[in-house]
């Protein structure tokens, strides 16, 4: 009883540095961005409460909503691509068939560990329409430079980029999921007579979908808060990245080049906001599928 | 080089530092850091402080914080701890242009962090005086050192009550670099006009396809502004407290569109964004041959474009009437008090000495290659008759000290800088690159404007 007694009271000692930082450095920037987005501060005339003012004029606001559309079609279009490499790539590796298959691991996991900065950076370079290496190859075999940085071509650009970075990362996700998986199985399925094929489709991939689910939990969450990739391409290509492309680039604007922070908060919540949905969407639909 | 940078990270030096920086600075950080707390300080009155009280301050060990991005700078400040050895000054590099705006505004916010003294750029200046962050320096002496600095520099400092906001430091009035041997290949005489300058450009890209006779970047409101302030144009002028007049449209500005929007659209002028590696390797390559710059241009391009030394000349920039040469500015920075300073005396004693101590002020021009903001240099024999081999020993820095003349004084800036230059990137300047109507492009850009004014509270007049 004594000792059961000491362990309950040791309970909330143990949770308590979790609540703390989870109330500092969570709840508390959410209030208070929350609280911020109910006043405007003008330059002229100091700030004004305007209740929730910022909310309805964000919802009619056509930048911030192109901005999330935006990263809406990237998330649609982009993370299917990576999360298919990334599991391509992991049941290779895990197929044990790959020869150097450390160094590949490596190699892929390797663009993840380069800042997206210096990522943007690169990429930016090797697109330049006059002296990157790819318009300089196409103009060597007569044929028009790839137009990457121009309005249409933009999105995939990026989503290259985005691509490069992250496949190894959730590669490694993925991977580390299917070595956990038991190795009787894969010998049960063999001696009922399934080759490897039948064995990635039946075992691997089931085993795979939590893993899968959090890759893609991920994916929505870094997909609609794109951010540094397009905020470093528009210095070359600012004809096609406005400050507004994407929701979060648009409250950076708002912030520091219109130093209008009340709305910069008002959009940062709401796009949080639809980060939740997207992200209870994902959940839902998978659990769904999970129970028949 | 202490050139302009409206839009962020535009040279690789503040690229790199931008880029250390962005990491740091998140939406998260923003939204924490920006609480109430104004800039505070007491309202300056503008009493004179007695020589006792600067005589004491300046005896009295004080440490004082000073952002600036000027390479090399511990030159300099050594000569000032040298004459007051009782004040430390410790030198930040927080960015060079807007990103440093930027922090500087986030640190005035937070009512922490800001620091004494900050390197400044003149177009920004209103931007930090209407949110009442700088200190004027009157009080201290500074209005006695009118007559020491270039006319139109000591307007660009000045409040609209005679306040001094900052002490000049570097200018950069506007010329044209060209390049002799592109010129001579294809005959084509140094533009005086720019109707003949438009001539040439048709003339150059028909001769030879891969070559612009400049680039006009559309990433680059600073080099806009300052072909604005050559044609004459008023884009802003606040009076009162909460008037503002914006014209960034008006009849100079429309006729500027027209001209470089037809231009852009006939294809024969390039439009690539500048201080990028693309447009680092076109002037290497000779894909444009002229680049319309400023007197910090000539020390900027002999060391980014080393392959093409000895090639280059320089001139005044070609005329709207060739019969009254002007110039507009384009960058330059200033030495500014933060008003939250603790020690507002060392400061502005400090801000002052830097720039117009003989040996300090000269420093800037031989050691950071600065085009001077001082009468005494820009007449300085020595400065004057430098003639670097870049440029074929041609004596540079005299063309930009006559040009500096030709600059007009009355040019003014609006509160809200990175606000006009976003816009004008995203109106103006994505005309140019997509060849649509510039004018009307030009109006867009006022209407964003105004209604951004009106929205901060400003009573807006004008076009």
């Amino acid at each position: 009883m004594a000792a059961a007694r000491r362990h309950r009271s040791a309970g909330p000692l143990f949770v308590a540095p979790f609540l703390v930082l989870f109330l500092l450095l969570f709840l508390a920037p959410l209030g208070y961005a929350a609280y911020l987005s109910l006043f405007q501060e003008r330059l002229i005339g100091g700030t004004v409460f305007v209740g929730l003012d910022n909310y309805v004029k964000a919802f009619g606001d056509s930048q911030f909503l192109h901005g999330v559309g935006r990263v809406a079609l990237f998330f649609v279009v982009q993370v299917p691509v990576m999360l298919l490499l990334a599991l391509l790539f992991a049941l290779a590796l895990d197929s044990g068939l790959l020869r150097l298959s450390r160094v590949i691991r490596l190699g892929i996991f390797v663009p993840y560990a380069v800042p997206s900065v210096v990522a943007a950076l690169m990429w930016g370079y090797l697109y330049g329409p006059d002296f990157g290496p790819f318009a300089q190859l196409s103009r060597n075999l007569d044929l028009p430079a790839p137009a990457f940085l121009s309005e249409g071509w933009m999105l995939g650009s990026l989503a290259n980029i985005v691509t490069w970075e992250f496949v190894g990362y959730n590669m490694i996700i993925l991977y580390a999921a299917l070595r956990t998986v038991p190795h009787e199985l894969y010998e049960a399925a063999a001696m009922d007579g399934a080759g490897a094929w039948r064995i990635a489709w039946s075992i691997k991939l089931p085993a795979l979908r939590p893993a899968l689910l959090l890759t893609l939990l991920f994916s929505v969450i870094g997909s609609f808060q794109l951010f540094n990739e397009p905020n470093l391409l528009m210095k070359i290509a600012p004809d096609v990245i406005s400050s507004s492309y994407t929701a979060n680039l648009y409250a950076y604007t708002l912030a520091f080049t219109g130093q209008q922070v009340n709305y910069a908060a008002t959009v940062s919540f709401l796009l949080g906001l639809v980060i939740v949905i997207a992200s209870y969407g994902v959940l839902l639909t998978a659990n769904r599928r999970r129970t028949p | 080089m202490s050139r302009n940078t409206f839009t962020a990270a535009s040279s690789s030096m503040s690229r790199r530092l931008f880029l250390t920086t962005t990491g740091a600075l998140s939406l998260g950080a923003a939204l924490t850091a920006c609480g109430g707390g104004d800039s505070g300080g007491s309202s300056g009155s503008a009493e004179p402080v007695g020589q006792a009280d600067i005589d004491k301050a300046m005896k009295t060990p004080t440490e004082l914080t000073f952002w600036t991005w000027v390479p090399n700078i511990a030159k300099e400040i050594a000569l000032f701890e040298k004459k007051y050895p009782a004040i430390k000054v410790k030198v930040v590099n927080a960015g060079q242009g807007t990103p440093q705006y930027t922090k500087l505004r986030t640190a005035l916010k937070a009512g922490s962090g800001a620091p004494d003294m900050v390197q400044i750029e003149y177009q920004a200046i209103p931007t930090f005086t209407i949110t009442d962050s700088l200190l004027d320096l009157r009080p201290y002496g500074a209005d006695k050192l009118k007559d020491q600095f270039v006319d139109w520099t000591w307007g660009q400092v000045s409040g609209s009550d005679g306040e001094v906001w900052a002490i000049p430091q570097d200018t950069g009035p506007m010329g044209m670099l060209y390049r002799k041997d592109i010129f001579d290949k294809h005959g084509i005489e140094v533009p005086k006009t720019w109707d003949e300058f438009a001539e040439a450009a048709r003339k150059l890209h028909k001769a030879d396809p891969d070559v612009y006779l400049t680039n006009l970047a559309a990433n680059q409101p600073a080099a806009w502004h300052g072909l604005q302030w050559q044609a004459g144009a008023e884009p802003y002028a606040t009076s009162g407290d909460s008037d503002i007049t914006i014209s960034v449209d008006d009849a100079a500005s429309r006729k500027l569109g027209e001209y470089w929007g037809g231009l852009a659209k006939e294809g024969v002028i390039s439009v690539d964004p500048d201080f990028t590696d693309g447009w680092y390797a076109g002037l290497n390559k000779g894909k444009y041959a002229t680049w319309l710059t400023a007197a910090w241009g000539p020390a900027f391009l002999s060391g980014s474009a080393k392959a093409t030394a000895g090639k280059w000349r320089a001139a005044p920039l070609p005329q709207w009437d060739a019969a009254k040469p002007s110039a507009g500015n384009w960058g330059g920075s200033t030495t500014a008090v933060i008003r939250s300073t603790k020690n507002p005396i060392a400061a502005a004693v400090f801000a002052q000495f830097l720039n117009t101590d003989p040996a300090s002020a000269r420093m800037f021009a031989t050691e950071q290659f600065f085009f001077p903001a001082t009468k005494a240099l820009l007449t300085d024999k020595e400065f004057v008759s430098d003639a670097p081999s870049f440029y074929g020993g041609q004596k540079v820095n005299q063309l930009f000290a006559d040009i500096s003349a030709t600059v007009d004084p009355s040019f003014q800036w609006p509160p809200f800088l990175d606000q006009a230059a976003t816009d004008w990137t995203e109106t103006v300047g994505k005309s140019l690159a997509d060849k649509t109507d510039t004018v009307r492009a030009l109006g867009t850009w006022q209407s964003r404007l105004t209604t951004y004014a009106k929205n901060q509270g400003f009573t807006v007049k004008g076009s």
